[in-house]
């Protein structure tokens, strides 16, 4: 690398001191707003999101609707202070794709069928952003619409594998993300582990890929616990109710 | 936005029980709901407030960044206000550039703030003509459930009070607190039938003929006003009001110091 700034030092450690496979810290809540059907509050190292859902309701624009189900309409937005240069606020090209590419790794997972000429709106908003927005926003919106009760196969938990001074590693962070040299984002559905959302960018060699896609997968299985525990928190019946009896 | 109704029979009943001083959350119609104030809870901006007022949260975010000032007021900083009503916080709410009531919320809760001179503008002037901080002010709704006048001033003032200038990311000097010379603070009185409440939720704003937004100082002086809806008040009743909102602010101001 021509570059001097180091990545990974001698002893394997990363700039935030983690090791190559290891995510940063992950805090996950269900239900967090009451308006919503189902929210979820994410905090995955420096990046906090929320997500929510409303649905399946009536779809609008009415042209939209689906006779034989319902369709899913995310919206991914930035808040204009999630990032060290305000961002202007509103929809741009960037949060098109995502929202696209978000809702329908979401579509693969509920059974969308069950509701005809609805539409389930799913929203996320990134309110503080550190490299991996997306991939958290998908997270936390699989677990908002486990909270709505919606029906579906499973959660889809998402995370990145990066590559950084020629190293694989697993969640980069915003400094990694900015002298990384590829990054790999995916989302899987942990029952079959079927790949549900997939871009990367930069530059790989197949066996790198193929590695890449290892960790990435076995990381999705990390996250998939702490979503699926979110939800135990959120719909078990408190300690001192069980102690009472 | 506004398709939302309210049945006949909540009516009525939000109805009844004002006429026995009573509301459907337990208040009485001068008590405000109970508030929370986080304060620098996003790190990427460089002030950030987060303010419940019940089951209304509201999040403003402070972001700082050199530029030109205007020909009128070369030695003066720029404050730029807007209020996101984003589809999260209410199924009412659409997303899309913001519409007359997500102005008309960013306009007052900017009126206050701009008129009462809380942030002393000619200290955020480095070269007159030239270079002036600029200040952009984002208020977003998370969950809305009434009275976002009210949550999102607050949500923007405690911001504001805790900013600190990224001078040193622009070779500015030191990071410094954003200059505040004093704590504004709005209080929301809607008219149901002939009662005056304070601090609506969504029912309540719905329900309700008129509303008054009045924003006061520490002196109890009144530094914006904005009456909403198309019901009326009497003379009398903008002046009780006044007196509510000066007395309410007070309470209000205590919470945030």
């Amino acid at each position: 690398m021509d570059s001097d700034i180091v990545m990974v030092d001698d002893k394997g450690k990363r700039v935030d001191g983690r090791e190559a496979n290891d995510l940063r810290p992950m805090k996950i809540e269900a239900g967090v707003l009451p308006n919503a059907d189902g929210s979820a509050y994410l905090e995955i190292g420096k990046n906090k999101v929320l997500a929510a859902v409303y649905g399946p309701r009536e779809c609008h624009p009415r042209h939209l609707q689906d006779p034989t189900k319902a369709i899913v309409q995310c919206k991914y937005n930035m808040q204009s202070y999630s990032v060290s240069d305000r961002k202007r606020p509103g929809p741009d090209r960037r949060s098109a794709e995502i929202s696209k590419i978000i809702s329908e790794a979401l579509e693969s997972v509920i059974l969308t069928e069950l509701f005809p000429r609805a539409s389930i709106d799913v929203y996320i908003e990134i309110m503080q952003a550190n490299a991996g927005t997306r991939c958290a926003g998908l997270t936390a919106a699989s677990v908002a619409l486990a909270d709505a009760g919606m029906p579906m196969r499973d959660l889809v938990p998402s995370v990145a594998v990066g590559k950084a001074d020629g190293k694989l590693l697993l969640d980069l962070n915003k400094e990694e993300d900015n002298f990384g040299e590829a990054d790999l984002p995916l989302a899987i559905i942990p029952k079959t582990d079927e790949v549900v959302l997939l871009q990367m960018d930069g530059h790989m060699t197949k066996e790198e890929f193929d590695s890449a896609m290892k960790t990435g997968v076995a990381a999705c299985h990390e996250i998939y616990e702490m979503q699926k525990d979110a939800l135990r928190r959120r719909y078990s019946v408190g300690e001192e109710e069980e102690v009472e009896e | 936005m506004s398709r939302s109704v309210v049945s006949e029979i909540r009516r009525n009943h939000i109805n009844e029980l004002l006429r026995k001083g009573a509301r459907m959350d337990g208040r009485g119609p001068l008590e405000l709901r109970d508030i929370s104030v986080e304060t620098g809870v996003i790190d990427t901006a460089e002030g950030s407030a987060r303010v419940r007022y019940g089951d209304t949260e509201v999040m403003a975010g402070v972001k700082m960044a050199i530029g030109t000032p205007f020909p009128d007021t070369p030695d003066k900083g720029v404050l730029t206000t807007s209020m996101e009503l984003i589809p999260m916080a209410h199924p009412d709410f659409e997303s899309g550039p913001p519409g007359g009531d997500a102005i008309e919320l960013a306009r007052v809760v900017d009126r206050g703030i701009r008129e009462s001179g809380m942030v002393d503008v000619e200290k955020l002037c480095i070269s007159a003509g030239e270079e002036v901080w600029m200040c952009f002010l984002d208020i977003y709704a998370l969950n809305y459930d009434g009275n976002l006048f009210d949550a999102a001033a607050l949500a923007l003032v405690s911001a504001l009070k805790t900013a600190m200038a990224p001078a040193s990311n622009f070779d500015k000097g030191e990071d410094f607190p954003l200059p505040i010379s004093c704590l504004p603070v709005t209080v929301t009185v809607a008219k149901i039938e002939n009662t005056l409440i304070v601090d609506p939720t969504f029912d309540e704003d719905m329900v309700s003929s008129a509303r008054l937004t009045v924003t006061t100082d520490e002196n109890g002086d009144i530094r914006a006003m904005q009456k909403g809806k198309s019901g009326s008040f009497t003379v009398d009743e903008i002046s009780e009001i006044v007196d509510l909102a000066r007395e309410k602010g007070e309470e209000i101001r205590k919470i945030i110091g």
